[in-house]
């Protein structure tokens, strides 16, 4: 892409910036993808291991139970 | 763009597109409220996100691999020919045309178009299985069916060159079967291998019953996924094409709408089909629940699916009975399954989509008998054998097998179920207990201010 809209439209294709650099930004986006996954099944595991440790007794669950009814 | 008469089929094209991905938000926000109003308060917040991060996720997986699977795709690949690696080039993530570029205006709208029906894949899912999969697990599972299965099966048998219209006359207009049947059986996948919520069954066998929690909720999403479902009938049609722009056998000069196939139909008969099946599902889905309103609003959409496959063609009245069928029987499979098999779906996903969506199926290969499914020739034409090959592909081969093995793998791993103490005092306890604790510290505060 130039520095002007003086042209003739028809002879326009992709506009955005970095173009030829494509594969590079896929293949951090995938990662990102990838990397998410990751991170929040070891937080999901740890706010899962954190709760049992805190609330996990029989007693806390049966108070949970009533505090918040089904 | 060429001519004007071209420049205003592909803004008009780009446009129509556009609309219907708008309405077919509203399936997700449908499918939102139902689940939370489905679920018990202490999971609302956990069921929420479930539903809402599968957005996100099947966005960008499908952007990188699924679109390009569509295209790739459609002759099996090695069944009717070769993975058509050139037909996919423009439609991988790499390509200028899946940026902002001025020499290609419809992959855009059509690609988003084609999200949109991933995102209802996997959120069919969702619902099926709250308050006890673990959000993780879901989200693979998500990604599975909304990039990976459903866009193949769409390659298959929904695309004007796909291998199952060439060989089985596979006719699928509004996808009975590549989004419903898919998804009922990837939601049954999952169920097996995850087990039934705590409590769902008493020590004889009988289910107990879990009431919804907000049944206005769940009413106001069942609207609308009911309006979304516009959106959606009309993001399967292609709204304007000329006999040559399809270049089969369709002789003369007229101008029509057509199907995925590129088979003609019109947009006002899709309108009374879908009207009509939503008013037979209804109508069955009342008597047979004796008035139940979940079942009931469950039947309105049971019988949209299952009149789907052929609801480019049928007669309004034929959609009626055929909306009914399927909701009648969806309803009664859904109870024997349940009650035989212990599978506790929660809000009926398994019968509403899947049984619907198979029973559709079967029914349009016997009213379809005959009829072409493409325009092209050498296609097989529309019959009972081909569509009932094309239901066990969707709901088993390419619904259930998938799920129940990544469902097997990701429970070996620990990975699936949210443990038992966390299940049983809630999904969102520890936050509903930080946020009362925190209405109590200003609470506190406040009054030492008096």
């Amino acid at each position: 892409m130039g520095s002007t809209w003086a042209v003739d439209l028809a002879d326009i294709g992709a506009v955005y910036p970095w173009q030829g650099l494509e594969l590079i930004m896929v293949l951090a986006a995938v990662a990102v993808w990838i990397i998410w996954h990751i991170v929040q099944i070891k937080q999901e595991n740890n706010d899962y291991a954190d709760d049992i440790a805190q609330f996990g007794s029989k007693e806390a669950i049966k108070k949970a139970l009533d505090d918040h009814p089904i | 763009m060429g001519d004007n008469l071209a420049a205003l089929t592909t803004v008009f094209t780009e446009f129509y597109y556009w609309v219907t991905v708008v309405f077919m938000f509203l399936i997700h926000v449908g499918f939102c409220m139902y689940e939370v109003g489905a679920s018990r308060r202490r999971n609302h917040l956990h069921t929420l996100m479930k539903n809402t991060m599968l957005i996100p996720l099947v966005t960008i997986t499908f952007f990188f691999f699924g679109w390009w699977i569509y295209w790739a795709f459609p002759n099996g690949p090695w069944i009717t020919g070769p993975l058509l690696t050139d037909a996919a080039a423009p439609n991988a993530p790499t390509s200028p045309t899946m940026g902002t570029n001025l020499g290609d205006r419809i992959t855009g709208v059509f690609w988003a178009a084609f999200l949109l029906f991933s995102w209802t894949a996997a959120s069919i899912v969702s619902g099926s299985v709250i308050e006890r999969i673990r959000s993780g697990a879901f989200w693979i599972i998500a990604v599975m069916i909304g990039s990976v299965t459903w866009i193949i099966d769409a390659a298959w048998g929904w695309h004007a060159q796909g291998w199952m219209v060439k060989l089985l006359g596979y006719h699928d207009a509004y996808a009975s079967g590549v989004i419903h049947a898919i998804a009922g059986g990837t939601a049954l996948g999952v169920l097996v291998v995850l087990g039934p919520r705590l409590g769902r069954f008493k020590a004889d066998g009988t289910a107990r019953a879990f009431v919804p929690q907000n049944p206005w909720l769940v009413t106001v999403g069942l609207f609308l996924i009911y309006t979304g479902f516009w959106g959606f009938y009309a993001a399967c049609n292609v709204p304007i094409i000329s006999p040559e722009g399809i270049g089969g056998e369709i002789t003369g000069s007229t101008w029509t709408a057509t199907t995925i196939y590129l088979t003609p139909t019109t947009l006002g008969a899709i309108t009374v089909n879908f009207l009509m099946s939503l008013s037979g599902g209804l109508l069955v889905g009342y008597l047979v629940s004796k008035g139940d309103p979940f079942w009931t609003y469950s039947g309105g959409l049971a019988g949209i699916i299952t009149a789907s496959a052929g609801n480019d063609l049928y007669h309004p009245i034929q959609a009626m009975f055929i909306g009914g069928i399927g909701t009648y029987l969806a309803y009664k499979l859904h109870y024997m399954v349940e009650n035989r098999f212990k599978v506790d779906d929660a809000v009926g996903a398994v019968a509403v989509h899947g049984y619907a969506g198979v029973i559709g199926l079967i029914i349009a290969g016997f009213m379809l008998w005959g009829y072409p499914s493409s325009p092209y020739e050498g296609f097989a034409t529309v019959n009972p054998l081909g569509q009932t090959i094309g239901a066990v592909i969707m709901f088993f081969v390419l619904g259930f097998v998938p799920a129940w093995i990544v469902s097997k793998i990701l429970d070996g791993a620990g990975l699936l179920r949210v443990p038992k103490q966390v299940e049983l005092m809630g999904l969102d306890f520890k936050t509903l207990h930080e946020e009362e604790a925190a209405r109590e510290d200003v609470r506190r505060a406040e009054k030492a201010l008096a």
